[in-house]
């Protein structure tokens, strides 16, 4: 955030900026807890990894109040239905952490059944690599959504970032 | 246990028994396909044998030419503490085999998974409906002719 500071005891800035400052540090998460990432996704809300350090905790299971979807966990075709209604049903800007191999790419279902990557169908921004990936990951995810926000890019617009081992591959 | 079993069987219905088999100790029976809800509904009433629970019903697909499919009911005597497995062999032409959900409640979802799964057609049941895959999707996907990764569009996604 861009602030000018003066001797008086105010300080000036954009609309933008102050909203988008604001937004970031209150990113509140819609867990789209499928399976066993959804694990790992506690862990990081819990004491131990404490999202609340980056404004976060605030779990919402109501769409209407979220503003970023984690989606942890495998996506199978019929599920795919509901994960996009429930993105649908967030308020923009909406925001969305592809977490673990499984919701990224399929993982080890190459099969049938399950959505080969959940960006078929939604527009991802962060992906985090790992079965499951760790807490860390998931924080550093969420800190890539912030700066995201921070230079003022539109959801689902900017540059895809991946997180973990994909960074090499990608 | 076994020979109580068979000898009771084979007293009642002399010809639905087509083979028996054991392995490691579990006891399998290949039924006769026009014999398996008889022979279901004797193996739960029967005082001594007592089958009062059933713990999985599924297929298999062994791609041969005649009899390509098979019905697999794994049952259980809490009295007895004996586990049976019956065996119905079923044929591409004729896909129908008798429910067994009048006999065991809990037969009713496992029924409908086999037919979701193998296409198998369960006479008299209640309710046979796909249960894991969508009520419009076309195939049998654990049949061994389809493709590990699916027929392309069959399963739609949501619109991006």
């Amino acid at each position: 955030m861009e602030l000018e500071r003066t001797n008086d005891s105010f300080l000036t800035t954009r609309v933008d900026q102050i909203i988008g400052w604001a937004r970031k540090n209150s990113l509140w998460p819609m867990p789209m807890g499928i399976s066993c990432c959804a694990i790992e996704m506690m862990a990081f809300a819990g004491p131990r990894f404490d999202v609340a350090r980056f404004g976060s905790e605030a779990f919402r299971f109501s769409p209407r109040q979220s503003d970023l979807m984690i989606v942890a966990g495998t996506v199978t075709y019929k599920m795919s239905h509901v994960v996009r209604k429930i993105y649908d049903q967030m308020p923009d800007p909406k925001w969305v952490i592809a977490m673990g191999a499984c919701t990224s790419s399929g993982g080890m279902y190459r099969s049938y059944s399950v959505v080969q990557g959940i960006d078929l169908f939604l527009p991802v921004d962060v992906y985090v690599s790992g079965c499951p990936p760790r807490p860390d990951n998931l924080l550093k995810a969420l800190m890539e959504v912030q700066k995201k926000i921070a230079r003022g890019e539109k959801p689902g617009q900017s540059d895809k970032v991946f997180i973990g081992e994909t960074a090499e591959h990608a | 246990m076994k020979d109580l079993l068979l000898q009771k069987l084979r007293a009642q219905f002399p010809a639905a028994v087509e083979l028996d088999s054991e392995f490691r100790g579990e006891l399998t029976i290949v039924i006769r396909k026009a014999d398996i809800l008889p022979v279901c509904r004797f193996l739960q009433s029967d005082p001594d044998l007592a089958f009062d629970s059933v713990r999985d019903i599924c297929g298999a697909d062994y791609q041969r030419s005649d009899d390509r499919f098979e019905v697999i009911y794994n049952i259980y005597s809490l009295k007895n503490n004996f586990r049976l497995r019956l065996k119905v062999r079923v044929g591409e032409n004729d896909l129908h085999v008798s429910s067994v959900s009048g006999v065991w409640k809990g037969a009713d979802w496992l029924e409908r998974e086999t037919y979701d799964m193998y296409g198998i057609l369960f006479d008299d049941h209640p309710d046979l409906r796909r249960i894991y895959l969508p009520e419009e999707f076309e195939y049998y996907p654990l049949r061994k002719d389809f493709p590990l990764m699916g027929i392309p569009g069959s399963l739609p996604l949501p619109r991006k």
